[in-house]
């Protein structure tokens, strides 16, 4: 088959998908979206004889954009761009997670400091405040005190770009020191980990002691139920376990359930192929491979009917 | 530049001091200098040639 690979940045992420891509003779196109240009009908990207084509942007409004391209163009592209757009607003995962009655965080969205500070109040020290878009616990603030809260909004009001008015309040969560970290597919789960840390952020990026981790049927059932809210894909679902005591850790007794905060559409696994015995790259393949035989089939089926 | 047949050589375009890079190294993707520590970006590879990588934006990520 003949992939193509949207990217800014080669990370050891799509080092490791290129390398498996290339030992099974499929032809790759890498695609530099810094260097295309898109236009209502065509773009300068080699696209029009890929079978599937991988978004592997870094970049979040990059990857919406040149996904939304793709797809008008009638080119097979995974993620799709409307999980994408989903999947990339913290706002609209979250909401896409309330609506498949996948449990998640409380949340509140408000527009103003005044109606955010309300939100803060009402959720009680501590709380969370995320910007809408961004990844690697980039500027999340663990709000402790009404102090606290007045001043990480002014500076919020402050930042500049318009997101940072879309105040993204949300109950914290107090787990036991490790939230589970899935990479999944369509729903199935390919591999999964704790990210521990003493720091509230447990991202791996943030620098998470990451260890592989079984799934049990509930966590099962709730991957593929976050993955179809989100309309599917290659997909990193988070799950943080609840009622586990948090001083005590998370070997004693077990989780009564988990909670899902968010599916992310551009994952990166690198450290799942390094925590778990599961060959990645290879398992993402053949999803791929797969994926690239249903796209066309449907394909092939939308042009006869 | 190749040094042997496991690494190419390229000059780093901060310092000018000649780096090894391992032979197997893609278009696009980011090493770190051992000179200091910065994040380089392949630009090319016949002949092999290195910027300074983007710096990090807001909406990188997952």
């Amino acid at each position: 088959m003949k992939v193509g690979i949207l990217y800014s940045r080669i990370r050891k992420d799509e080092k490791l998908l290129l390398s498996e891509l290339r030992d099974r003779g499929h032809d790759v196109e890498k695609i530099d979206v810094r260097k295309e240009r898109f236009g209502l009908d065509a773009t300068t990207a080699a696209v029009d004889d890929l079978d599937i084509v991988v978004d592997r942007c870094l970049s979040t409004s990059r990857s919406l954009y040149a996904t939304r391209f793709l797809d008008s163009y009638g080119v097979p592209v995974v993620n799709s761009p409307e999980t994408g757009d989903v999947c990339a607003d913290k706002a609209k995962n979250s909401l896409a997670l309330a609506e498949a009655d996948v449990p998640t965080p409380a949340t509140e969205v408000a527009f103003t400091k005044d109606a955010a500070l309300e939100a803060i109040e009402s959720f009680g020290y501590p709380c969370v405040l995320k910007p809408v878009t961004g990844s690697w616990g980039r500027l999340m603030a663990k709000i402790d005190s009404r102090n606290a809260a007045e001043a990480i909004l002014e500076h919020k009001e402050t930042l500049g770009h318009y997101e940072h008015k879309v105040f993204y309040v949300q109950e914290f969560v107090d787990k036991p020191g490790r939230d589970i970290r899935v990479l999944a597919v369509d729903g199935e789960p390919v591999a999964a980990m704790t990210r521990s840390s003493d720091h509230w952020l447990t991202n791996a990026a943030k620098g998470g002691e990451t260890k592989s981790f079984d799934l049990d049927d509930r966590a099962l059932e709730l991957v593929e139920r976050a993955s179809d809210a989100v309309g599917g894909g290659l997909l990193g679902v988070d799950l943080m376990e609840v009622g586990v005591d948090a001083d005590s850790g998370p070997a004693e007794g077990g989780a009564d359930g988990y909670t899902v905060h968010e599916v992310n559409h551009t994952v990166e696994f690198k450290a799942l192929d390094a925590a778990t015995d599961v060959d990645v790259p290879a398992t993402v393949v053949d999803w791929l491979e797969e994926k690239a035989v249903e796209l066309a089939d449907a394909e092939a089926e939308e042009a006869d009917a | 530049m190749t040094s042997d047949t496991d690494t190419l050589v390229a000059e780093d375009p901060i310092t000018g001091d000649e780096i090894e890079l391992p032979a197997d190294v893609e278009v696009g993707e980011i090493i770190d200098s051992p000179v200091t520590g910065t994040e380089l970006e392949v630009i090319s590879l016949d002949p092999v040639v290195l910027e300074e990588a983007p710096e990090l934006e807001e909406d990188w990520g997952e």
